[in-house]
């Protein structure tokens, strides 16, 4: 299927994904507007949401499977397999949140349905962003997708650590959004377009390689970005807002809003910036400080939900490296750990979750001691979920490194794959621990771990994470080209000079 | 027809008796992984018959795996293997079987995952794929990590973490040296696979990055010999490892190491590897590891510690017998390699039989149970007898075929090593006589047990193995000579 994006029915097909889930949207503001009061109205809600995202992913399927493609030159959204396999892992990040959710709200009495309304619009961010062909089309699905997840933060209006998480993640949201926004108009200001595209073709044509304003908005775009992944230097957030939101929040954030972020910066580094080199240096630099510190901070956690929020933040630095290759085999590399870690970080997430009792943040990893002995099948999930994200053998997590690590030596990185691997090693300090604890230590009494409770939907949600993390682990080849073909998909400078005239550029 | 699918159902077999000992009840679970695993080992010997020795790599076996990447299932085996695998399927029931009585809970998980290990001990060996191969020798990581961590003594977390995060640091440089030589590899002829026999043809001369690549294979290999300076795992693992997790981390783990350098670190990297200085290094580390090993075994207290040690400084033996580089010394070293695990398999088995009996493994604990035990006794006098080296033991045949071949090239080395046998004699029969001997001065040692017939069923045969090679070890040499030379002729030329 062939578009022609200046055609008005293409552009309303080009836009399917998106359309589908904001007329959901509205359906659920409706329905919540009138229904908030009892836990029937809160499930009826979740059970929208859950369809909404099903029937926006069955959207995305249907341009995949016609082979949906830009007739020439796409101005504002791209239609490429990038924007699609971006878009299921967002939808499915927030289809899995939903089903750890629906529990979580009813027993922490957290009774508005609003929860799934701010999920929905701040999938539809995310969509915004990983489709975006045009800075401001990407700034303005940040942004839907920001404020979504600044409200979702301080969901629990009764607990003054959410409302501390929500404060905080707004003002340094905002800070970070002025910093990206100021990046763009520099962008602007050196290219005279905001078009992805057409800023690769003036970055090559004109030799803006060395452009003062140029490289200042690069800065400022990956200082922005560096705040939404949570890189390091621009991390400091993290743990307290996870530590403060909801649980399936704070795993909502630590995977889909990361990867909206990191979709968006590979779009970006990849269509208007591949002729510029200058990022490749800065974004090392960030990968290297983020896996270092995100690491040894890591090893000092002894609540479980700090240990994974800088977990999350080393594995940051890791998908930092693929950026930093700034190739084909980077972006698919990208793409397949993205899976891999957002369905390891939300069973987590959503382990973490059953296990808490009303401020679960007191969690510690000497808390599930014994936890294989009472719980075995739990506690399998949760070592299956560990070994993930150390990238061991047998896990998609393992695959997704290999990937990175393909990509970083076969762009001549091989150090940076080296010190990849030795950090991770590091990272065996504070994963093995759980495990440990899990298997290796006495549970304190028989009843410890008799209020670890999950309903049907997350138990079949954790089920199906698992199942697909050893599944990928030994067999990951569809998913392996599906990524392939993603991480190949933008469009190049070069192709787009032929079909578009770009704009003059701007006088001195 | 016995052939090609054997290795696949090698590896396969234990996996599936694996699941089938976790659904089953836990009374029977014991029972069935005695079963299993001699079901693997009958699968295994006719190997000893079907293999042919000139015929280089053979068995093999190839299924597309990740065909993006090039990567294959290939397993297969040689002279260089063989054995190894072999001492595999036959030291696993002899463990199985040795854990009767020292595993008492959760006993389904234990023998699950001793079966798991199998799987990745025999898939190290037969892997012919540089990915396969990094995944099993992961793999085989996880059990170790539960058997050690789980069902080890006293101070148990600490030595199974400290094994993993060693032996991980290891095979994560590996991993991206493995990754280098894909990317340099496949750049050069347009090819990019993982399979052995691809890259060693084409690895060519590869200039300073051959450095970086030996260097992280080195430390991968280095560390599960362990060489010298990086052995402080191994005292910590072995001593609080149950039974049967110490006799094959000693009796087939360590293998891997050896084994490692002999079949990817020396045939990739010859110009390196055989470099004056490396060989200089490695041979003096070797060295370093027979006597510092030796002399650091004859003061410890605790039995289990000192068999760790004796480890040490025969796999110094091996490293040395490699690097020098002759007929003799390579085969001298693959035979040590199977001799090592055979007696020092024993001797653990031992050493656990005796904690069995007294809850103590401090050699002071004991002293002239010789009268109370004399069978356990003479199992113990002649298994250490065969690990100092006595001639007509497995010991003797393999410590001199290293010392002969070793003269030729590196006499100074030999000489050296010489002393490093004499240490062995020091610290085996002194613990021997403070163990057996001396007067019964204490007071519990008076009513203990002598061996039973499951006690004796594990350690027979492992003593008609001492004997064996002892006397008459020429079908095996015969069998290793081939892949020995050959071994030999690929590595030599390409060091000048």
């Amino acid at each position: 299927m062939s578009l022609d994006l200046s055609v008005y029915a293409d552009m309303l097909r080009a836009l399917l994904p998106e359309l589908v889930l904001t007329a959901w949207a509205l359906v659920l503001l409706l329905v919540v507007a009138w229904r908030h009061h009892t836990v029937r109205d809160l499930r009826l809600a979740g059970w929208l949401t859950a369809a909404a995202l099903l029937s926006t992913a069955g959207a995305v399927w249907w341009l995949w499977w016609n082979r949906a493609h830009v007739d020439g030159f796409s101005s504002m959204i791209a239609v490429d397999d990038f924007r699609f396999v971006s878009d299921w892992i967002f939808l499915g990040a927030a289809l899995l949140t939903v089903l750890f959710s629906v529990r979580y709200l009813e027993r922490e009495q957290l009774l508005a349905p609003e929860f799934y309304l701010l999920l929905v619009f701040a999938t539809l961010g995310m969509m915004l962003m990983g489709g975006g062909e045009d800075l401001m089309v990407i700034f303005l699905g940040l942004e839907l997708m920001s404020i979504g997840v600044y409200a979702l933060a301080g969901l629990d209006r009764r607990s003054p650590r959410s409302a501390e998480a929500a404060l905080k993640y707004f003002l340094l949201g905002a800070f970070a959004s002025a910093f990206l926004l100021y990046g763009i108009a520099l962008l602007y200001g050196a290219t005279g377009t905001t078009n992805l595209s057409l800023v690769g073709v003036q970055v090559a044509t004109l030799d803006l390689g060395h452009n003062g304003l140029l490289l200042a908005g690069i800065a400022l775009l990956l200082v922005g970005f560096g705040f939404k992944v949570a890189a390091v230097p621009f991390h400091m957030w993290a743990p307290d807002v996870y530590d403060g939101s909801p649980t399936p929040v704070a795993g909502f954030m630590a995977t889909a809003v990361k990867a909206a972020a990191f979709a968006a910066l590979f779009r970006i580094v990849g269509e208007a910036l591949a002729a510029a080199g200058a990022w490749r240096e800065i974004v090392t630099a960030l990968a290297i400080a983020t896996m270092i510190a995100g690491n040894l901070v890591a090893l000092a956690q002894r609540s479980l939900k700090r240990m994974l929020a800088y977990s999350s933040v080393a594995h940051a630095g890791y998908l930092l490296v693929a950026v930093a290759t700034g190739s084909a085999p980077g972006s698919a590399a990208f793409l397949f750990y993205l899976v891999a870690y957002s369905l390891t970080t939300l069973a987590a997430f959503a382990l973490l979750a059953a296990k808490g009792r009303g401020g679960e943040s007191d969690v510690r990893i000497d808390d599930l001691a014994g936890l294989a002995t009472q719980r075995p099948w739990l506690a399998f999930a949760l070592a299956v979920c560990m070994l993930s994200l150390l990238g061991f053998p047998g896990t998609a997590g393992f695959i997704g490194k290999w990937y990175i690590l393909i990509a970083a030596v076969g762009s001549g990185r091989g150090w940076l794959a080296a010190l990849l691997v030795l950090t991770s090693v590091v990272s065996a300090g504070y994963y093995l621990p759980v495990i440990m604890a899990m298997y290796m230590k006495p549970a304190p009494s028989l009843e410890s771990h008799a209020g670890v409770q999950f309903d049907g939907f997350g138990r079949l949600a954790l089920a199906v994470s698992v199942a697909a993390l050893l599944f990928f682990g030994v067999w990951p080849n569809r998913l392996l080209d599906l990524s392939k073909t993603g991480g190949a998909s933008f469009q190049h400078a070069a192709a787009v000079s032929a079909v578009a005239t770009p704009a003059p550029a701007p006088g001195p | 027809m016995y052939a090609h699918w054997v290795l696949t159902a090698l590896l396969a077999w234990p996996l599936f008796a694996a699941v089938v000992i976790w659904l089953a009840p836990e009374r029977l679970a014991k029972h069935l992984a005695l079963s299993a695993s001699l079901v693997e080992l009958a699968l295994s010997i006719p190997l000893w018959w079907t293999f042919v020795p000139a015929a280089g790599m053979q068995l093999t076996q190839m299924f597309p795996w990740i065909p993006a990447w090039g990567i294959a299932y290939t397993v297969g085996v040689d002279g260089i293997s063989l054995f190894l695998v072999l001492l595999t399927t036959f030291l696993v029931p002899l463990s199985v079987l040795g854990s009767y009585r020292y595993i008492t809970k959760r006993e389904r998980s234990f023998y699950a995952l001793l079966l798991v290990l199998t799987t990745g001990m025999i898939g190290v060996f037969v892997a012919l794929d540089l990915f396969l191969f990094y995944v099993m020798w992961e793999v085989m990581l996880i059990p170790m990590y539960f058997i050690i961590g789980v069902w080890g003594g006293d101070n148990r977390l600490y030595a199974a973490i400290k094994f993993f995060v060693y032996t991980m640091l290891g095979s994560l440089l590996m991993l991206v040296a493995i990754l280098g030589l894909y990317v340099t590899v496949g750049a050069r002829t347009g090819q990019y696979s993982f399979d052995y026999a691809h890259i060693l043809a084409n690895v060519g001369p590869l200039g300073p990055a051959a450095w970086w690549f030996f260097g992280a294979f080195f430390l991968a290999f280095a560390i599960k010999v362990p060489v010298f300076p990086f052995h402080t795992w191994l005292p910590d693992a072995h001593v609080e490892a149950p039974t049967a997790g110490s006799v094959l981390l000693a009796g087939v783990l360590l293998k891997m190491g050896t084994y490692g350098f002999l079949r990817f670190a020396l045939p990739f990297f010859p110009a390196v590897a055989l470099h004056p200085a490396v060989t200089t290094v490695i041979v003096a580390l070797s060295l370093i590891g027979i006597l510092y090993g030796g002399l650091v075994a004859m003061v410890q207290p605790d039995f289990k510690k000192l068999i760790a040690y004796s480890s040490v400084a025969h796999l110094g033996f091996v490293m040395l017998g490699i690097w020098a580089l002759t007929l003799q010394s390579v085969q001298g070293a693959l035979l040590v390699m199977i001799n090592h695990g055979i007696s020092t398999g024993a001797l653990f088995f031992l050493a656990g039989m005796l904690y069995e009996r007294r809850h103590s493994r401090l050699i002071a604990a004991f002293g002239g149970i010789a009268k109370v035990v004399p069978l356990l006794a003479a199992v113990l006098t002649i298994v250490s007898l065969s690990s100092i080296g006595l001639p007509g033991t497995n010991g003797f045949v393999g410590e001199f075929l290293i010392l002969i071949g070793t003269y030729q090239t590196h006499p100074v080395a030999a000489v050296l090593a010489t002393i490093g046998v004499i240490v062995a004699a020091m610290y085996l029969l002194g613990a021997l006589q403070r163990v057996i001997y001396n007067p019964l001065d204490k007071h519990e040692n008076e009513k203990l047990p002598d061996l039973s017939l499951r006690e004796l069923a594990v350690l027979v045969p492992l003593l008609v193995g001492i004997v064996w090679i002892g006397v008459y070890p020429k079908p095996i040499l015969d069998r290793m000579e081939p892949s020995a030379r050959a071994f030999i002729q690929s590595v030599r030329p390409a060091a000048r």
